[in-house]
C-alpha cells in the first residue's frame, strides 16, 4: 500500500518553490545593480514580453555605437518595425551616398529594448549621435542631466529649417523655451472616429459641442447601440478623453500649469470640471458595457466600432490602418472621422488637437564636434526631404512637414490623409499625450488614478489630490 | 498503531561520517542558493536605502524610501489584496484538492482518465492561462456571446470585486490538481489496516474520512498549505496579464506594485522595499507553517515509505 514515493517529491517541491520565490523577489534590484543595463533589459523582456507581443520584431541589439565611423561619421540608434525602420533606413542610405566622406551608421533595436538601451548608454557616456526619442519628459530627463545639445541657436541660425516643419511639433521638443531635439517622421492626432451605418440608422449627426455628444447617448442607447467604444482595461485609453476635455474647457495653458508643477494645478476650477464631465458621461452609460474589461492591445474596441456594436471611438490616428487591415469594406465604406467637439463656455480652441505630434531626434552632448556637423548635415538635408514624405504618405501617414499634402495625390486614402494633415497642421496647440508628456513616475500614478476616475471610484476632488501630490516630480 | 509519519529512528541515527558526506552533497545547491538567493537579496537590501532611476548613479538616501512606501496610501490596499488573495485562494483550493486527492487515490473507475484530465491546467503556463480567460471573459466577444448565455456576459475583470474573485477562481482552476497531486500521494501512505480496522469497528464512510484521513494527512495539509500561502505572495504573472492590477487597484498585490513601482515608475528604492517586505511576510509565513506541523515533520514525512 505505501509504495509510492510520494512524499520525497512533496518536500522537494517545498524547497525548491521557496528558494525560487526569493530569488523572485530578489531580482529587478539586485541583478540591476550587479550589470544595470543588460540584466534589467533581460528581466524586463522576460516579464514584459508577453502583453507588450504586438511590437513583435525580434530584437537586434546588435552592437554598440558603430566605432569605425568615430572619426569621419555619426551614429543613429532607433527603432525596428516595418514600414518605419525600412523608409529611415532609406533615408540614411540616401545621405550616405551623397556624403560618402562623412557617413552616419545605423543601428536598431527593437522599441521596448531600446528605452532601456539609450538611457544606460547616456548614462554610460556611449550614446549615439543622433538619439531617437518621443521628446516630451524623457526628452526633460535628457537634458537635466546635460547629455543632448541645446540646438535653439542653430534653429534660430536656419529660420527655413524650422517653419517647415509643423509648429506645434516643436512643443515636445522644447524643455525651458530651449529647442532640444529635431521633430521628424510622422504626426498621429487622436480623432473622434464614428460609424456612418449606425448614425444614419438612428437618424443624428456626429456631435460637433459636447452637449450633443451627451445628447447622443440616449439616442443610441434606446437603439441597443453602445454610444461609444473604449478599451478601458488599457488606462491611457480613457486619458485620452481628459487629454481633449481639459484642453476644451480650460485651454492649453491648463496641463502647461500641470507639466509646469504650479501647485495644486489639478485643483483648478477647469480642471475639476472637465474630470466631472467625463464622469457624467460615464454615468450616462455613453461607454460600452464592460469597457473596464476591454483592452486596446487586442484592438477588441475597434473591433466594437466595425461590428456595428458601438457608434463612435476616441482613438489614435494609428487605428485607421489596422482598422483597414482588419475590416477593409466598413473603412471604405462606413468610416467617419471628425476632430473631438467643442465645450460651450470653454478657453480652449475647436482646433487644438491631442495626442504624438512627432518622434523626435536629438544630439548627443558628448559627440565630438565632427560627429555634431555630421549629424546637423542630415537633419538638416535629408531627413523628411521629398523622398521620405512620399514614403510616408505611401504608408498611411502623414509627416510633420507643412505643405506634404500636396503629396497625397490620388491614394486610396485620400480623404483620410487630408482630414489628419488638416487637424495636424491647422491645431494652434497640439498637446502631447500625457503619460509621455510628465515623467515616468507620475504618469503611472495619473493612469492609476484615471482608471479609478472611469470607474468611478474617487471623485474629481479626490483625484485632484492625489495627482497635485506628485506635481513635478 | 503506527503511523507512517512519527518514527524518527532512521535519518536521525546517521552516523558522523554519514553526515559528513551529506554536507559535500549539499554544497552545489548551496552554492546556487548563496549565488542566485543570498546575493541578490543582499543587493535589495542595499538597493532599499538608495535613490535609483534604474540608469544614472546610485545615490544612498536613508530611511526615505521605507518613509514613503510605509506611509503610502496605496500599501495598505496593496497588502489587503495579497492578504485576501492568499487567504481566498487557501480557502477555495485547500477543501477541493483535499477532496480530489481523496478521490484519485481510490479504485473508482475512470479514476485515470480522469485524473489526466484534472492534471491539464498544470501544464500550461500562468501566461498562457491568463490570455485565454482574458479571452473567455471579454464582455463582447467572449463566453456569453459565443454560447449565446447573456448571463455570462458580464464585466467580470472591470469591477473590483468581481475581478478579484475571477482571479482567486483561475488561480485554483490552474493549481487544485497540483495539491490534488500532492493529497492523492499523501492518501496512499495511509496504511489500509487503518481503514480495515474503522470497517470492522463499523465507521461509515464519511467517519473514515474524518477520523482516520484527515488526521494522517495533516503533515500533507502543511506542506499544501504553506505551498500554496507563500506561492500566492508572489502571484504576478497572472495578474499582470489578466487584469494588471485594474480595475483601479482592486487586483495590485505586492508583488505587482513592486514591478509597477520599478519597472514602470523607474523607482528601483521603493520596489526594493517592497521586495524587501515580500521576503520578510514570505519567510515568517513558512516559519509559521512550519511550527503548526511540528519541529520535525520534514523527517517524519520521509519515514512514510
Amino acid at each position: 500500500m505505501a509504495g509510492e514515493p510520494a512524499p520525497s517529491p512533496e518536500v522537494n517541491v517545498d524547497r525548491r518553490t521557496l528558494f525560487a520565490r526569493s530569488a523572485e523577489a530578489a531580482r529587478p534590484g539586485a541583478a540591476g545593480a550587479a550589470v544595470p543595463g543588460l540584466s534589467r533589459r533581460r528581466v524586463l523582456g522576460l516579464m514584459a514580453g508577453i502583453p507588450l507581443a504586438g511590437l513583435s520584431l525580434a530584437a537586434c541589439g546588435s552592437a554598440g555605437p558603430g566605432s569605425s565611423s568615430a572619426s569621419t561619421g555619426a551614429t543613429y540608434w532607433s527603432l525596428t518595425g516595418q514600414p518605419q525602420e525600412g523608409i529611415r533606413q532609406a533615408t540614411v542610405e540616401r545621405f550616405n551616398a551623397a556624403n560618402p566622406d562623412s557617413t552616419i551608421a545605423t543601428t536598431v533595436f527593437q522599441n521596448d529594448a531600446y528605452k532601456t538601451k539609450i538611457k544606460t548608454a547616456l548614462g554610460a557616456g556611449e550614446a549615439p549621435t543622433i538619439i531617437y526619442g518621443w521628446g516630451g519628459g524623457g526628452l526633460r530627463t535628457y537634458v537635466q542631466a546635460d547629455q543632448v545639445e541645446d540646438l535653439t541657436d542653430w534653429f534660430a541660425q536656419d529660420p527655413q529649417l524650422k517653419d517647415r516643419l509643423f509648429a506645434s511639433s516643436f512643443a515636445a521638443a522644447t524643455v525651458d523655451q530651449k529647442i532640444y531635439a529635431v521633430p521628424c517622421e510622422a504626426v498621429a492626432p487622436i480623432v473622434l472616429f464614428y460609424n456612418k451605418a449606425l448614425f444614419a440608422k438612428v437618424g443624428v449627426q456626429p456631435p460637433k459641442t459636447w452637449d450633443e455628444v451627451l445628447a447622443l447617448v440616449p439616442a443610441f442607447n434606446s437603439q441597443g447601440i453602445a454610444p461609444f467604444s473604449l478599451g478601458g482595461q488599457s488606462r491611457w485609453t480613457n486619458m485620452m478623453w481628459l487629454e481633449f476635455l481639459f484642453d476644451r474647457i480650460g485651454g492649453p495653458e491648463l496641463f502647461e500649469s500641470i507639466y509646469a508643477g504650479n501647485k495644486d494645478a489639478w485643483n483648478a476650477p477647469a480642471s475639476l470640471q472637465a474630470l466631472s464631465e467625463v464622469q457624467k458621461l460615464v454615468k450616462a452609460n455613453g461607454f460600452i458595457k464592460g469597457f473596464s474589461s476591454i483592452t486596446a492591445d487586442s484592438n477588441a474596441d475597434q473591433a466594437l466600432l466595425y461590428s456595428d456594436k458601438a457608434a463612435m471611438m476616441l482613438h489614435g490616428a494609428w487605428t485607421y490602418a489596422q482598422m483597414k487591415d482588419s475590416a477593409p469594406d466598413f473603412v471604405a465604406k462606413d468610416l467617419g472621422f471628425v476632430n473631438f467637439p467643442t465645450v460651450t463656455g470653454g478657453k480652449g480652441d475647436p482646433s487644438n488637437t491631442v495626442g504624438n505630434p512627432g518622434q523626435y531626434l536629438s544630439i548627443s552632448a558628448k559627440a565630438s564636434d565632427t560627429e555634431k556637423d555630421v549629424a546637423k548635415k542630415f537633419l538638416s538635408t535629408t531627413l523628411l526631404d521629398t523622398t521620405e514624405q512620399k514614403a510616408w504618405i505611401d504608408s498611411g501617414n502623414i509627416p510633420v512637414v507643412n505643405g506634404s499634402d500636396s503629396l497625397i495625390g490620388d491614394s486610396p486614402d485620400a480623404a483620410w490623409l487630408q482630414f489628419v494633415y488638416q487637424t495636424s497642421s491647422q491645431a494652434s496647440t497640439f498637446v502631447q499625450s500625457w503619460d509621455q508628456a510628465l515623467s515616468p513616475a507620475s504618469a503611472e500614478v495619473l493612469l492609476d488614478n484615471i482608471a479609478k476616475l472611469f470607474q468611478l471610484s474617487i471623485s474629481p476632488e479626490q483625484f485632484a489630490t492625489s495627482m497635485n501630490a506628485v506635481l513635478g516630480q | 498503531m503506527t503511523t507512517p509519519a512519527p518514527s524518527p529512528s532512521r535519518s536521525s541515527s546517521s552516523s558522523p561520517a554519514g553526515q559528513q558526506s551529506l554536507t559535500w552533497f549539499a554544497l552545489p545547491a548551496l552554492i546556487f542558493v548563496v549565488i542566485f538567493g543570498v546575493v541578490p537579496l543582499v543587493g535589495i537590501v542595499a538597493l532599499s536605502f538608495t535613490t535609483w532611476d534604474g540608469i544614472g548613479s546610485v545615490s544612498a538616501n536613508g530611511l526615505s524610501n521605507w518613509k514613503d512606501v510605509i506611509t503610502d496610501p496605496g500599501m495598505p490596499k496593496a497588502l489587503w489584496v495579497t492578504f485576501l488573495v492568499m487567504a481566498l485562494s487557501w480557502l477555495v483550493q485547500t477543501p477541493m484538492s483535499l477532496l480530489i486527492g481523496v478521490f484519485l487515490a481510490g479504485h473508482q473507475r475512470y479514476r485515470a482518465l480522469l485524473a489526466v484530465i484534472y492534471f491539464v491546467p498544470l501544464l500550461l503556463s500562468s501566461a498562457a492561462i491568463a490570455i485565454t480567460w482574458k479571452a473567455l471573459l471579454d464582455p463582447n466577444f467572449g463566453l456569453g456571446t459565443g454560447l449565446g448565455i447573456g448571463l455570462l456576459n458580464q464585466d467580470w475583470l472591470g469591477k473590483g470585486p468581481l475581478a478579484l474573485s475571477i482571479v482567486i477562481f483561475i488561480v485554483a482552476w490552474q493549481f487544485v490538481p497540483f495539491h490534488s497531486l500532492i493529497y492523492q500521494g499523501g492518501v496512499r501512505q495511509i496504511p489500509a489496516s487503518l481503514y480495515e480496522a474503522a470497517q470492522l469497528d463499523g465507521a461509515g464512510r464519511i467517519r473514515q474520512f474524518f477520523s482516520i484521513t484527515l488526521p494522517q494527512l495533516k503533515f500533507t495539509i502543511i506542506t499544501s498549505s504553506t505551498l500554496m500561502v507563500v506561492g500566492s505572495l508572489t502571484f504576478f504573472d497572472l495578474i499582470f496579464v489578466l487584469t494588471a492590477g485594474g480595475p483601479g487597484d482592486a487586483t495590485r498585490v505586492l508583488a505587482l506594485d513592486m514591478y509597477i513601482r520599478g519597472f514602470r515608475g523607474n523607482l528601483m528604492g521603493p520596489a526594493s522595499v517592497i521586495a524587501v517586505i515580500l521576503v520578510l511576510v514570505g519567510l515568517s509565513l513558512a516559519l509559521l507553517l512550519r511550527r503548526l506541523g511540528g519541529t520535525n515533520n520534514n523527517e517524519s514525512m520521509l519515514e512514510g515509505a
